[in-house]
């Protein structure tokens, strides 16, 4: 810190502490041998037992990670060559476009699922994995989009030209320094966008079908229905799954930096 | 020759992102738009027949309220967004690479974890006779269960929470790509630290502040699943209606008026973001 002031850190570690207590007695009392949360029975691990019996559970977690994998593989596509595209072709079209793609990260998710369940019974689309897809496409394709653009736009054009003048293919020259220069931006992008999807309450609701259940909306409906230490379990799992991959992105970049 | 079968081959690469826009964001949009003008059919769906009947009801004081109040929230959590968000990242952006890496990971755990296992959190801390109850009782400030749960201070409390992150990373964001020592030369020709502050600091981190503002004040319109988990029932919200407007009561040309007018609204302030900022794109949007 450049100044000597105590507030700074006072400021950000009561905001910290308020920020993980929830996650912390989401913790406590996944292991709660009680139902109740006001009342702690003991350690106990039965509420993990349960949560692993629980086929529903296993089904919507699956349901979510083949929908948050198919979406972000369409976004990385459609995503990619849009980006590749518009800044070899430039053209007035191509504003409109990028303006439009970018929408659904502008519009409140409510409306999309609205918008999203009127469009499809319109278009005669079965209710299910298909129409989660292509909602949740929507609002990756942008994170995707933005940020190889942004790549693409920050980058030296005079390598590719030089390989040109040297002989070399335009496949040559998109695979030996145009692809490995965004690829990246491509991997941010994916990132984010199977986060956003995988975390999706609003939209999957609107648009699935009466069977298929992603997981959020399996734990959505589950604690609107009230107490469920199960979730809390779940919950502990899910947090630990994130704190690994977070450190080992994190170790990854460190290793990378450091070669 | 070369160029031009280079742009040919560029064209096929423009298609899908072309046609997927057109199809899967577009069209919808204006569906929508023409779905809002339509009159509402028996039990589902709409009878091709122009009207303005949905756009009257919205003006009913029913409708209005619901309106106002969203709002409200909106604003109230927008505000206070701020003042947590603000602090934080500009405060993150003067710390020294180390803590700025810690304070990053102490940040993504959260914004990592799924939005309604954090909220889950909250419904612990505050259901009757739950930790918040208890501590406060313990404490002797309270002598029976405040019943925090399904209030609108819960309601608050768990947008405040989920929209938080978004500020810290946009003011963050700005406040890194800052060059400090501008606000060391202002300090040097005499500026006091809050003028500084206010001429250097403040005009430098607008935009993130601004995108933090856009990015917390769209989705708080729209987050019925707060309202629904920490306000049980009682606190109704423009997202709530559209959600009972589509599935219990199953008027389709109705949510499509409410979702116009909620878009024309966030439009609005994306509009005055533009103006302000001059820039079309988000700041710490990714």
């Amino acid at each position: 810190m450049k100044t000597k002031s105590k507030v700074p850190w006072i400021y950000m570690g009561i905001i910290m502490v308020i920020t993980y207590i929830p996650i912390i007695l989401t913790v406590i009392y996944s292991f709660n041998e009680s139902k109740l949360t006001s009342v702690w029975d003991g350690f106990s691990l039965k509420w993990y037992e349960e949560l692993l019996r629980d086929v529903d559970m296993a089904e919507a977690l699956r349901n979510s990670l083949v929908l948050a994998g198919l979406s972000c593989l369409a976004a990385v596509v459609i995503g990619t060559t849009g980006a590749i595209g518009m800044d070899k072709w430039k053209n007035r079209v191509n504003n409109t476009i990028s303006y439009l793609s970018l929408m659904p990260l502008m519009i409140p998710e409510i409306i999309l699922g609205m918008i999203f369940l009127a469009a499809f019974s319109f278009m005669k689309l079965p209710f299910g994995m298909l129409t989660l897809v292509i909602a949740h496409t929507t609002f990756c394709v942008p994170y995707v989009f933005m940020t190889v653009r942004a790549r693409l736009a920050g980058m030296d054009k005079s390598i590719e030209e030089a390989a040109r003048d040297l002989g070399a293919s335009e496949h040559r020259v998109f695979f030996d320094i145009t692809l490995p220069a965004i690829l990246p931006a491509v991997w941010s992008g994916v990132l984010l966008s199977f986060a956003m999807s995988f975390d999706d309450v609003v939209i999957s609701i609107f648009v699935t079908g009466p069977t298929v259940n992603t997981l959020p909306i399996k734990i959505y409906t589950r604690m609107k229905n009230g107490v469920t230490p199960e979730i809390n379990a779940l919950a502990t799992i899910m947090l630990v799954a994130t704190i690994g991959i977070l450190l080992l992105a994190e170790g990854k970049s460190q290793k990378k930096k450091e070669d | 020759m070369v160029s031009k079968k280079k742009k040919s081959r560029s064209w096929l690469l423009l298609l899908p992102i072309y046609i997927f826009t057109l199809v899967f964001v577009a069209a919808p949009l204006i569906y929508m738009i023409v779905l809002s003008f339509m009159t509402r059919a028996e039990v589902w769906g709409f009878v091709p027949e122009f009207t303005l009947e949905n756009y009257k009801r919205i003006l009913e004081p029913l409708y209005l309220e619901i309106f106002a109040s969203s709002l409200k929230l909106a604003l109230c959590s927008t505000a206070l967004v701020v003042v947590f968000g603000y602090p934080f990242g500009y405060f993150m952006a003067q710390m020294s690479a180390r803590w700025k890496k810690r304070m990053m990971l102490l940040l993504m755990i959260p914004f990592w974890t799924s939005t309604l296992i954090r909220l889950n959190g909250w419904v612990i801390v505050f259901r009757s006779n739950g930790v918040l109850d208890q501590l406060l009782m313990a404490l002797h400030i309270t002598d029976k269960p405040l019943k925090l749960l399904f209030s609108y201070p819960a309601v608050l409390v768990g947008m405040v929470y989920v929209l938080t992150p978004f500020m810290i990373l946009s003011v963050y964001s700005s406040a890194e790509k800052m060059d400090w020592s501008l606000v060391e030369a202002a300090r040097d020709l005499g500026a006091s630290s809050i003028q500084a502050f206010w001429s250097v600091t403040f005009v430098h981190t607008l935009p993130g502040l601004l995108s933090g503002i856009i990015l917390t004040f769209i989705p708080s319109m729209g987050l019925f699943f707060v309202a629904g988990l920490l306000g049980g029932n009682k606190i109704v919200l423009v997202g709530n209606i559209i959600q009972e407007q589509m599935t219990k009561g199953r008027n389709l040309p109705f949510a499509a008026a409410l979702s116009v007018v909620l878009l024309l609204l966030t439009s609005l302030f994306i509009g005055i973001y533009r103006k302000i900022s001059h820039s079309g794109e988000l700041e710490g949007m990714y």
